[in-house]
């Protein structure tokens, strides 16, 4: 039984807001998601009760942040199911990609090296392979996507198409169309080919059970703020003979063990000798309840949640002629649309006024026009709070419409 | 223009320039001095040209993608500019922003750009409703 009133008393954020003088309806989850009361606890009490720094103090206050920050890396670990010296903290999934991009693509790429990725991809998932393509003088190349989706056949023809291939980044759920990969069968194809296979977790860790080990993918990233944690903190996940292999992205205190006049530095070993500088240390503790949240409620029960939800809203929207949706079959809580001859963001301001919170444009993934017959739409994304009620009051606005000024002249 | 202009006439105009925009072209000659403009919260990715002799505004038209706030404000802008001295569009434009901040204006020298009087409602279409006035200022202001 999903205690949905339990759950949602929990955030301060669902308690009586408004927008534009209306109960808020915050279907932006997508985007980022709300707090609950423990994460905030959490990282208040970690300024109230124990401020200190870590990996640079003789005294039990500072003792006690390591022992928090490891804790944390631990229940990471767990969460995912790898290593704990698999676990680098980072500030957040963009992070994460730029520290792969860098680190490993400036050590190993090389001119006429391939790129694979695809034109589904998040700006986090495209722009450091750009740029590190520039550096090196590698080729960005793209997957033949059909219908929004990338199949094991179009990833096997595009080996067949590009002989260099030597890394292939993808977003495990797409955050316009929230469709799915088959990853486990992505990186095997990507093995056998001897590329490494990195997989942008951004929309897919806070929604379903992620397998670092089973899947077999050689990185996987996320930021903490899209599962009820905070932001500004996030982790790499890599495979531990990976991260030690590779050279440091930036470096300063906390991820060395020396460095001399000699101009010589020694970094530690994975994943310190990426976590330079202090680390964001309020961050990793809110983190750290953030997955205690989520695992108190289990994933499972958090997807099913979520995928009623869309099945409940597109049951509805489908008996409306003017309402054009661009991922009836997504097995996720992100619903992609338009109103005919409407502008994405005219609908979005109309919502708005509404006080319901939508995104409208290109989500970050500006290549997509090349994917849907669409400059931008918007998107509804729903997470483990969102309720049958808003998801009522948001398809009634739909379906009563209203002309796109009204969000000007009514109030 | 009166401020006394009813919702639904000023909803009419909003939409009949933002449907049937009669400045929405590329220039038809040379001489023209281009601003492209894009928001970063929305898909407004517009050109906007004017073309500026003696002190004077002679013409100004645009072309791109946009919302129905900026397709609208931005045709109403080149009516609205055209013919001016560049002293004359700059104090214009200084309304129309004081307008969108919910500043005293001086509301008789907008004309139709009045009917963006409410914008600031919709706090996120501010940018929306100002892009070719952002354009124009560009453009103008080292002119004078």
């Amino acid at each position: 039984m999903y205690k949905l009133d339990q759950i949602r008393a929990q955030f301060p954020m669902l308690n009586n807001k408004t927008m534009q003088g209306k109960p808020l309806v915050f279907l932006d989850n997508a985007s980022t998601t709300f707090k609950p009361q423990c994460v905030i606890d959490a990282m208040n009490e970690y300024y109230s009760e124990y401020t200190s720094n870590s990996h640079r103090g003789d005294y039990d206050l500072c003792y006690k942040v390591d022992q928090k920050i490891e804790e944390v890396r631990k229940k990471v670990a767990k969460f995912v199911n790898c290593e704990e010296n698999e676990v680098v903290f980072t500030s957040g999934d963009t992070d994460s990609l730029n520290l792969i991009a860098y680190s490993y693509g400036l050590d190993n790429f090389k001119k006429g090296d391939v790129i694979l990725i695809s034109q589904l991809e998040h700006a986090s998932n495209a722009l450091p392979w750009f740029r590190i393509a520039e550096l090196t003088g590698a080729i960005i190349k793209f997957v033949d996507v059909i219908d929004g989706r990338i199949t094991l056949k179009n990833v096997k023809k595009a080996f067949n198409d590009y002989k260099n291939i030597k890394l292939v980044s993808f977003a495990h759920v797409s955050n316009v169309l929230g469709y799915m990969i088959d990853a486990k069968a992505i990186a095997k194809i990507c093995h056998e080919n001897g590329a490494i296979f990195v997989l942008d977790g951004a929309q897919s860790v806070p929604h379903i059970k992620t397998d670092f080990k089973d899947l077999d993918a050689d990185f996987i990233t996320f930021s903490a703020h899209k599962m009820c944690g905070p932001t500004g903190i996030g982790a790499l996940i890599g495979k531990n003979e990976l991260l030690e292999k590779m050279s440091t992205f930036e470096t300063g205190g906390g991820m060395n063990i020396k460095f001399t006049s000699k101009v010589e530095m020694i970094p530690l070993p994975a994943p310190n000798k990426f976590e330079a500088g202090t680390l964001n240390v309020a961050g990793i503790i809110g983190f750290g309840a953030a997955i205690d949240f989520i695992e108190s409620i289990g994933l499972d029960n958090i997807h099913e949640h979520e995928v009623e939800l869309s099945k409940y809203a597109l049951s509805k929207l489908e008996k409306c002629d003017d309402i054009i949706i661009y991922n009836k079959n997504s097995n996720s809580g992100i619903i992609t649309f338009n109103r005919k001859n409407v502008f994405a963001q005219d609908e979005a301001t109309l919502l708005n006024s509404k006080g319901i919170a939508v995104r409208s444009g290109q989500h970050c993934a500006k290549m997509i026009d090349d994917v849907i017959d669409t400059i931008a739409t918007v998107r509804a994304s729903f997470y483990l709070y969102t309720s049958k009620e808003e998801v009522d009051i948001f398809i009634e606005n739909l379906i009563n419409g209203g002309d796109i000024l009204d969000a000007y002249f009514f109030n | 223009m009166p401020i006394s202009l009813t919702n639904e006439m000023m909803r009419s105009i909003i939409m009949d320039h933002s449907f049937n925009p009669t400045n929405k072209h590329l220039p038809k000659k040379e001489g023209y001095e281009k601003v492209h403009m894009h928001s970063d919260n929305c898909i407004d990715d517009l050109d906007i040209y004017f073309l500026v002799k003696d002190f004077k505004v002679v013409d100004a038209c645009f072309e791109g993608v946009a919302c129905t706030i900026s397709l609208s404000s931005t045709d109403i802008m080149c009516d609205l500019l055209k013919g001016k001295s560049i002293i004359e569009a700059l104090y214009i434009i200084e309304q129309y922003q004081k307008m969108m901040h919910e500043e005293p204006f001086d509301a008789d020298v907008l004309d139709e750009a009045i009917v963006f009087i409410n914008t600031s409602k919709q706090a996120a279409r501010i940018r929306c409703a100002t892009i070719g006035y952002n354009a124009a200022k560009i453009a103008l202001e080292d002119k004078k």
